[in-house]
């Protein structure tokens, strides 16, 4: 805040040099206390997080990266639009950064929002190396607040990041401790009979699946701002003050559900982007997401910023309060979600049509259901599917069903952006509203609204047991890169066909959501895709060069969810528009 | 002739610009593009048994693998070291190779030495290990043996879950040899089985999970008969104490 200000008060004095701005980061190793523990990990300038980059639009930054480290490294600068030679990925945009060499970043700052930037190298980021990006806006901003926070989360685990991955591949389930056990078929047994209990177990033992199967990565420490629970970071206010947190998801795996007990949200950005202010009491960030939020206390209490992660194996917990030292009451972690057959209905070559009632409950007959008779594609469309499914569920005769008795999510609760009858569907912790990504909508759309040229399908795919994920069955290690031209519309489809949520990043591009606003989509660069879904992004390929693309779960990425995207033609070549574009979706 | 030569031409032309799309760029020359390379070491037995006719014996049975997704090379051991007579009932290596054949099961293939007090043998070894449906990890092993014989293995182990960290598995080896090696004592048909049940806490995340437990062992057919030719017995029940490691 302070450099802001002096930044702000320089540039007042001296109009003409505002324009460049030089930074200075330096990467080394630190140690990381989460309360928990204490872990040597990777950091920026002596720490971890990072500092806070605030840069101002319009400006041109020059960074100076020195690599304090005995191995490579690299920054790359997370959802800003940046000439590809800056996008900092070791083998795609450049050589990367080795050890004592100091590597000078430089680019135009073209937008403002919240972003952040980490390493691209190995397993650094999960290790510690990661930081916030502030910039401010040229104009003014449509909402108005006194004070702003940065609130950066991760999930810091207290094994090194090359060893859960190991230890991923050696036992998938090494971290999982969610499991059902023999007391949970007990209790289904009581709650939904014998008969249900045993063919729900057979149904998911069939599968090979796990419907505990939620966090991949259990046993971690949330943090906010580099600060665990116990340590409470805390962001003062007064009250009656516009607070905005920028709350940034810096998680290797975690999604997180964040409330703050007492006051109401107001989200008015995603991902750097403004959008018409929604009112919330809570919201799922996934991971390598931003949201901005406004909020007002109007009392001079403490109040709790409590994240909660998706599969309720740990929080992280921050304070704002009128002055330091002050507590809130801090909640305990609710039930963990488990997954539906729902969850499971984007699997193909699994042999269980018959299992996918839930997502076909809202539409189809099901008397007739036979296994194998039914496409999948045709059930996944989820924009149509309005019914409840445990209405819908409650509804059918499961008599011609060999698997139909299966369990259902109990909350009945939905949103587009899961599969009906998901186990997945966020609730909010006091029954309010819980945001969606169907309500987001651009604040100002940045691109004209038109047809894209043409759709790519990429179906995210992996073998939970093996711990191997790809793209279209294809790992990072055997594929051909995709190729967009320059000047071209492309409509990606993803289907989700594993059981695991996967938060999908861009480099280099936009990525509009499809939420079915139409120009008003917003404008993001993860878009997180539920198991059994299939969502749809539009991105302007309007920057020339190659390009990261991957799930942005630290291990999901580093055993094949990654692929580079080659984007030919542009400015430079001459070849503009794309004037020969192919009608195929390319291999990725 | 004409439209051929004039695209010869067009080719010509824009073939000087092709280059200029690809070299400057960087290839992805770093380890994310490489398959990734792993290795472990697990012991899925590392226990003392006692039997009910006073035998001690020191056990093992473990693996360690190094590879990719795609291949790994695996060490497998299997140990039995009677404690009083300072000898190895039972010493087995296997060194395999393994790939995935479908999304649960791997096919293996190597080679099998067996070096106990007595004769040695060595053996090729086929097999496949996986997942089955409803969790049950199988194993099975086909192996030709120098003197020309065959058997085979198979092996079975589930895990019922009291809760996350208090685990009783079950495990079950039987062995079929389809000829006769009476040199090691082993008969035609059903030769022997070994049923354990184990329950085990998981102390120190899934690296250091000691147990308790009971196993039987029993042989079968002319396999019993000619241990009891032998003077020695056909069936044993032990206690067991011991961890799971794996590291």
């Amino acid at each position: 805040m302070k450099n802001a200000l002096m930044a702000g008060a320089l540039g007042l004095l001296m109009p003409v040099m505002a324009a460049a701005g030089e930074y200075s980061l330096t990467v080394d190793r630190v140690m990381i206390d989460t309360g928990d523990f204490v872990k040597e990990g990777i950091g920026y300038n002596g720490a971890s997080p990072g500092p806070v980059l605030r840069f101002k639009e319009g400006e041109s930054v020059t960074i100076n990266v020195t690599n304090n480290l005995d191995e490579p490294t690299s920054i790359h600068w997370h959802g800003l639009i940046l000439p590809f030679e800056q996008d900092g990925v070791p083998g795609i945009s450049f050589e990367g950064i080795q050890p004592g060499e100091t590597f000078t970043y430089e680019f135009p700052i073209v937008q403002s929002g919240t972003y952040w930037f980490h390493s691209h190298s190995g397993f650094q980021e999960p290790n510690g190396a990661y930081g916030a990006i502030v910039i401010e806006p040229e104009g003014r901003e449509p909402f108005r607040y006194d004070r702003d926070y940065v609130v950066q989360l991760t999930d810091k685990h207290p094994h090194d990041a090359n060893r859960v991955m190991r230890n991923l591949k050696m036992m998938p389930d090494y971290y999982n401790r969610q499991q059902q056990t023999v007391g949970d078929f007990f209790a289904d047994i009581s709650k939904h009979g014998f008969m249900t209990a045993l063919q729900d177990r057979l149904a998911w033992g069939d599968m090979r699946m796990m419907k505990a199967d939620v966090e991949d990565v259990q046993g971690f420490t949330g943090l906010i701002n580099g600060k665990g629970p116990e340590q409470n970071w805390t962001g003062l206010f007064e009250p009656g003050e516009r607070i905005r947190l920028r709350f940034i998801n810096s998680s290797a795996m975690a999604y997180f559900d964040i409330r703050i007990p007492g006051l109401e949200m107001t989200v008015v950005q995603a991902d750097g982007n403004n959008v018409q202010p929604v009112n919330v009491d809570e919201f799922r960030i996934g991971v390598a997401e931003t949201y901005d939020v406004i909020v007002r206390p109007k009392t001079a209490e403490a109040y709790t910023i409590f994240a909660e992660s998706m599969g309720r194996s740990g929080y992280a917990r921050a304070t704002l309060a009128p002055e330091e030292g002050m507590e809130g009451p801090v909640p305990g972690l609710r039930e963990a979600p488990l997954l539906t057959m729902a969850d499971m209905s984007g699997m193909h070559g699994m042999d269980h049509g018959d299992m996918t009632g839930a997502d076909a409950s809202a539409g189809m007959d099901h008397s007739d259901m036979n296994q194998g008779e039914m496409d999948p594609d045709g059930m996944k469309d989820d924009s149509g599917m309005a019914a409840d499914a445990s209405d819908s569920m409650a509804g059918m005769d499961h008599s011609g069903m060999d698997h139909g008795a299966m369990i259902m999510s109990e909350g009945g609760a939905s949103d587009p952006f899961y599969a009906e009858g998901s186990g997945l569907v966020p609730v909010a912790a006091n029954g309010g509203k819980f945001l969606s990504y169907a309500d987001l909508r651009a604040q100002k759309p940045l691109y004209e609204e038109r047809e894209p040229t043409r759709e790519i399908e990429l179906r995210l795919t992996g073998n939970m047991e093996r711990y191997t994920w790809s793209i279209n069955g294809v790992k990072y290690e055997d594929a051909e890169p995709l190729r967009l031209q320059y000047g071209e519309r492309v409509r990606f489809k993803f289907v989700n066909e594993t059981m695991m949520t996967h938060p999908m990043h861009l480099h280099g591009m936009w990525s509009i959501l499809d939420v079915g606003a139409g120009e008003w989509n917003p404008v993001k660069h993860v878009i997180s895709v539920q198991p059994g879904t299939t969502v749809y992004m539009e991105t302007e390929v309007d920057a020339p060069g190659q390009w990261a693309f991957h799930c942005h779960l630290s291990y999901h990425a580093a055993s094949g969810m990654f692929r580079k995207v080659v984007v030919e033609g542009g400015p430079d070549q001459g070849n503009t528009a794309g004037a020969e574009v192919a009608k195929d979706g390319g291999d990725a | 002739m004409k439209t051929l030569t004039l695209s010869a031409f067009a080719l010509a032309l824009t073939l000087p610009s092709l280059p200029a799309l690809g070299s400057d760029m960087p290839q992805d020359d770093t380890s994310r593009k490489d398959a990734l390379t792993l290795w472990g070491v697990q012991f899925e037995e590392l226990e003392y048994r006692y039997s009910d006719d006073d035998e001690e014996l020191g056990v093992w049975n473990g693996d360690a693998f190094y590879g990719t997704d795609e291949l790994k090379f695996r060490w497998q051991s299997k140990g039995e070291y009677a404690i009083e007579e300072e000898a190895y009932e039972k010493l087995e290596n296997q060194l395999l190779l393994q790939t995935p054949v479908s999304d649960f099961f791997d096919a293996k293939a190597g080679v099998r030495f067996d070096t106990p007090e007595g004769p040695d043998r060595t053996y090729g070894v086929l097999g496949l290990t996986g997942l089955a449906p409803h969790w049950f990890e199988v194993d099975a092993s086909l192996y030709v043996s120098d003197e020309g014989d065959t058997s085979a293995e198979f092996d079975a182990e589930y895990e019922l879950l009291f809760t996350n960290h208090l685990i009783l598995s079950a495990a079950l080896d039987a062995t079929v040899a389809f000829s006769e090696d009476r040199e090691i004592g082993v008969g035609k048909g059903l030769v022997s089985t070994e049923t354990g049940l184990r329950l085990s806490y998981d102390l120190i995340d899934r690296s250091f999970s000691p147990y308790l437990g009971v196993v039987h062992e029993r042989k079968y057919g002319d396999t019993a008969d000619l241990a009891r030719a032998e003077g020695a017995g056909t069936e044993d029940w032990f206690a067991v104490i011991g961890a799971r490691v794996s590291f």
